[in-house]
């Protein structure tokens, strides 16, 4: 799925990385717990959290992820916009809440396979 | 041993908003290295975990990340409270972690597990009161 499809999935407002949006992602995750997205993901892409802080762009780049999208209208800081932009990420915002904008996603295909306890 | 090139870090402790900065760092500085990303996924990993335990347990410390021609080593040193029993600090699950670092998204007892996982080997010196010193190593021949 293209990152543009998400946008539109999700009614989401594009905040950077507007040059990325014609990239392909193939599967995502959903977290509020950096730790479990550390611990648990390995080739997801996609981000969407409700979580806000620097350490969410981190984990993100951490992880080579290309895209976080950030659910109940939260907003980036302009600390974490200036970081995702250091790191190439695309930052997309959207109203939805979490389990629904995850289900969307899911829904029209876009998979959270891949996700291994223990192998590496 | 030839070569070995050696990236040093200050870890501040004062602040959470900063944590993790020395890791972005030294992804960057692996990938202009030209190291598989495989290998610079693992490593940055590793290192973003035990920075952030220095920062929201230890207050801060230093980070080494030595690069030498068979593995890459990381080496942390803090001077915090330490940790009492390492074993159970090592199991998946075990955190003492208060609630507002929950609510800032960690604080789930994963990150040592996590740090074991994704190195070769990894080693933990701690005295209660002192600090905590952690060696991890990520090979470099397949
Ligand atoms: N550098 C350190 N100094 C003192 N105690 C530490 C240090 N690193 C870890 N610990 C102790 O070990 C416990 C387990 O650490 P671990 O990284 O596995 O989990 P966590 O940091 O609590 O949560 P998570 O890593 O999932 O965000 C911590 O809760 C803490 O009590
Ligand atoms: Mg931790």
């Amino acid at each position: 799925m293209k990152i543009c499809t998400i946008q539109e999935l999700l009614s989401a407002r594009v905040i950077v990385g507007e040059e990325r949006l014609g990239d392909h992602v193939y599967s995502a995750c959903g977290s509020d717990m950096m730790s479990d997205v550390l611990a648990y993901v390995k080739d997801q892409a996609v981000l969407l959290t409700g979580l806000v802080n620097p350490q969410v762009i981190r984990t993100a780049e951490m992880m080579d992820m290309i895209c976080i999208v950030f659910v109940r209208s939260k907003e980036p800081t302009p600390e974490m916009i200036r970081l995702a932009e250091e790191s190439g990420l695309v930052l997309l915002a959207t109203d939805k809440r979490l389990y629904e904008a995850c289900g969307i996603l899911y829904s029209n295909g876009l998979v959270g396979n891949k996700v291994k306890r223990a192998a590496l | 041993m030839s070569d070995v090139l050696t990236f040093r870090f200050d870890v501040d402790g004062e602040n959470f908003t900063s944590a993790g900065q020395a890791s972005v760092q030294i992804k960057k500085n692996l990938r202009q290295l030209g190291l598989p990303p495989e290998i610079i996924r693992r490593v940055s990993i590793a290192m973003y975990e035990g920075e952030i335990n220095m920062v929201i347990h230890a207050g801060g410390g230093n980070a080494e990340v030595r690069v030498a021609e068979d593995f890459i080593e990381i080496e942390l040193v803090d001077h915090g409270p330490g940790i009492a029993d390492i074993e159970q600090a090592m199991q998946a699950g075990f955190s003492t972690a208060p609630d507002n670092i929950r609510s800032l998204g960690f604080g789930a007892g994963m990150g040592l597990p996590n740090m074991k996982r994704y190195t070769d080997s990894m080693d933990i010196q701690s005295k209660v009161g002192d600090g905590t010193r952690i060696v991890m190593r990520v090979d470099l021949t397949a």
